[in-house]
């Protein structure tokens, strides 16, 4: 697969429990190699698009092409070629780290070369644990495996619910490590939910905002910043004292600032957005919108 | 299904297998019905039949042995249950050919979890229980009523275990079993019972397993209790084979669906309910 493919498309997804709309139109896609962040509240249906991305959940309406073909009839070759971490697992609790990854190894030989599950098990730390009972992990060293799991078959597509949930600082760094290295030497393309939103903009090149079922954002972490009007935090010394303003467009501010005080515009800082802020921005626009 | 699924399963078999004899509770769970039914042959290897002359623990070991082997139904229905609900099914969902190579595995470490737990029990009934006549010929009828008795009981727990909801619907499961083996002359002959209930032991495998057992293990003069002064091993390889083809008709579709309704959100919300009961 060459760059620039799309890999995901998913065009007017919908989906609905019972009487209750829970995904809206969403659309959005992703080229081959591209780290996404899909990011949102609790509840705003991550979980649900990438469970029907995965070919575990059947959508009510819409257009999925999940590596050229429809995820609910992928077949065992397309699976392959999918890399799968789900939010919580607590499954082969009885197996040690090693069987199980060896084990499933094995499956993936018809398709591929593999990951050798010792080096699989150093890439994700786990060493030291290889012929523990998987019941007896912690829960991070418990999510590393799943990890592992997950990229065992060197998969083209590499979905991750909520990775880093319970990592310790260290393990967190090293995860990050470990994706980066998967998009940038292995092209892998990756869609990641989290709600820690430095790890989003350290990881993804693009980020899509789902709230309440619907797409609100989708762009990197600049673009979306760009979009948000009054969030850049501009800060100065005139004459001994300190200032604060916020500026929709912090480079005419500060132009303006130096045409009028020249020189004594002292100690200049500009804080673009943060993440973070325009995240919440775009959050309580939406939230106030649909109520 | 190819030779690297094969290879896959046997090994998730063996490694399963492995596990039920290392770790403490599933130890126990293969040594408490066999040691059980051990104490009960103790207790009637005195007592007799009526006038028969023939004694009861000599009548019950043969079909107890039956019964077991047919409750491998109940322990393959339990685990798809309990695996679908720790999430073992979906993380099989998740890998190619996963499905496939976790229920191969399952098949060879349900049978081979129950060969053992038959020769727990038999080796050391036959030192408990007397008057029984295994000779070559009945090793041969042993091993046919065995085999078929598995394929006619296997499919069927795993599609019970696909249609039950959660582990504690298993629960439920239970007392029909108890009920069937009530009725199917397991402890008893059958023919001391009223002719209606008979007939409805004589639906189902329990009691085929237990009088094909008998027909291997005792003299041929303990025939005169049974149904029609006969082993009927036509009617037992019938009975067996009719079930074996519904198992076998019925599982793959009943598995295919339930494989397709397995998503993390449905895992999760029945962890949520289990949760949500134990508090
Ligand atoms: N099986 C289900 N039946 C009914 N409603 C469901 C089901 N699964 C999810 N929902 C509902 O769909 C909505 C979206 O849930 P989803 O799990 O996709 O959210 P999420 O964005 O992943 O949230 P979180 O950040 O908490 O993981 C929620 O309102 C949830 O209650
Ligand atoms: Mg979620």
């Amino acid at each position: 697969m060459s760059p620039g493919t799309t890999v995901l498309d998913v065009d007017g997804l919908r989906m609905r429990y019972g009487s209750t709309d829970v995904l809206h139109d969403v659309t959005f896609q992703a080229r081959h190699g591209e780290v996404l962040a899909l990011l949102g509240p609790n509840g705003a249906g991550k979980t649900t698009t990438i469970e029907i991305l995965e070919g575990f959940r059947s959508r009510s309406a819409g257009r999925v092409q999940v590596l050229g073909a429809d995820p609910a009839d992928g077949g065992e070759r397309w699976r392959a070629r999918v890399g799968v971490v789900l939010q919580s697992w607590r499954d082969h609790g009885k197996w040690r780290v090693r069987e199980l990854l060896a084990h499933l190894a094995a499956h993936y030989t018809a398709y591929t070369r593999p990951w050798d599950p010792d080096e699989l098990i150093a890439a994700v730390g786990l060493t030291a644990h290889a012929a523990k009972k998987i019941k007896t992990l912690s829960g991070g060293q418990r999510r590393r495996l799943d990890v592992a799991i997950g990229i065992v078959g060197r998969p083209e597509l590499l979905f991750l619910d909520e990775p880093t949930a319970a990592f310790d600082p260290a393990a967190r760094h090293d995860f990050h490590e470990l994706v980066r290295g998967l998009a940038d030497d292995q092209h892998t393309t990756i869609l990641l939910t989290t709600h820690d939103l430095a790890e989003a903009e350290k990881l993804a090149d693009r980020i899509v905002i789902l709230d309440g079922g619907r797409v609100i954002a989708d762009g990197s972490a600049a673009d979306l910043a760009r979009g948000i009007a009054g969030e850049d935090e501009v800060r100065w010394v005139h004459e001994g004292r300190r200032h604060t303003h916020r500026a929709a467009d912090s480079t005419a501010f500060a132009r303006e600032l130096f045409a009028r005080h020249g020189a004594a515009v002292q100690e200049l800082e500009v804080h673009r957005a943060s993440l973070e802020q325009t995240y919440l921005a775009l959050v309580r626009h939406a939230e106030q919108e649909s109520r | 299904m190819n030779a690297v699924v094969l290879r896959a399963g046997w090994r998730r078999g063996v490694i399963e297998l492995r596990q039920s004899f290392t770790n403490g509770p599933d130890v126990v769970s293969h040594l408490l019905w066999p040691v059980l039914m051990l104490v009960v042959m103790y207790f009637l290897r005195e007592s007799s039949f009526g006038a028969s002359g023939l004694l009861l623990g000599t009548l019950a070991l043969p079909s107890v042995l039956g019964m077991n082997a047919a409750l491998g139904l109940v322990s393959l229905s339990q685990q798809l249950t309990y695996e679908r609900e720790d999430g073992t099914l979906l993380r099989a969902k998740a890998t190619p050919h996963g499905i496939q190579s976790y229920l191969v595995g399952k098949v060879v470490s349900v049978s081979g979890g129950l060969l053992a737990d038959l020769a727990i029990f038999l080796v050391p009934g036959l030192l408990i229980v007397k008057g029984l006549d295994p000779g070559s010929a009945s090793w041969a009828a042993l091993l046919w009523v065995l085999a078929l008795g598995m394929v006619a009981t296997l499919p069927i727990g795993a599609v019970l275990g696909s249609v039950f909801p959660s582990a504690r619907g298993q629960g439920l499961l239970q007392l029909p079993v108890i009920g069937m083996i009530a009725i199917s002359g397991i402890f008893y002959p059958i023919t001391a019972l009223p002719e209606w209930v008979q007939w409805i032991a004589q639906v189902f495998p329990f009691y085929w397993l237990g009088l094909g057992m008998r027909s291997a293990l005792l003299p041929d003069a303990a025939v005169a209790v049974e149904i029609g002064q006969s082993w009927r091993h036509l009617e037992t390889a019938g009975v067996l084979v009719a079930w074996a083809v519904l198992g076998l008709l019925l599982a793959p579709v009943v598995l295919r669906g339930m494989a397709r309704k397995e998503s993390g959100s449905s895992v999760a919300e029945r962890r949520d309910k289990a949760l949500r009961r134990a508090m």
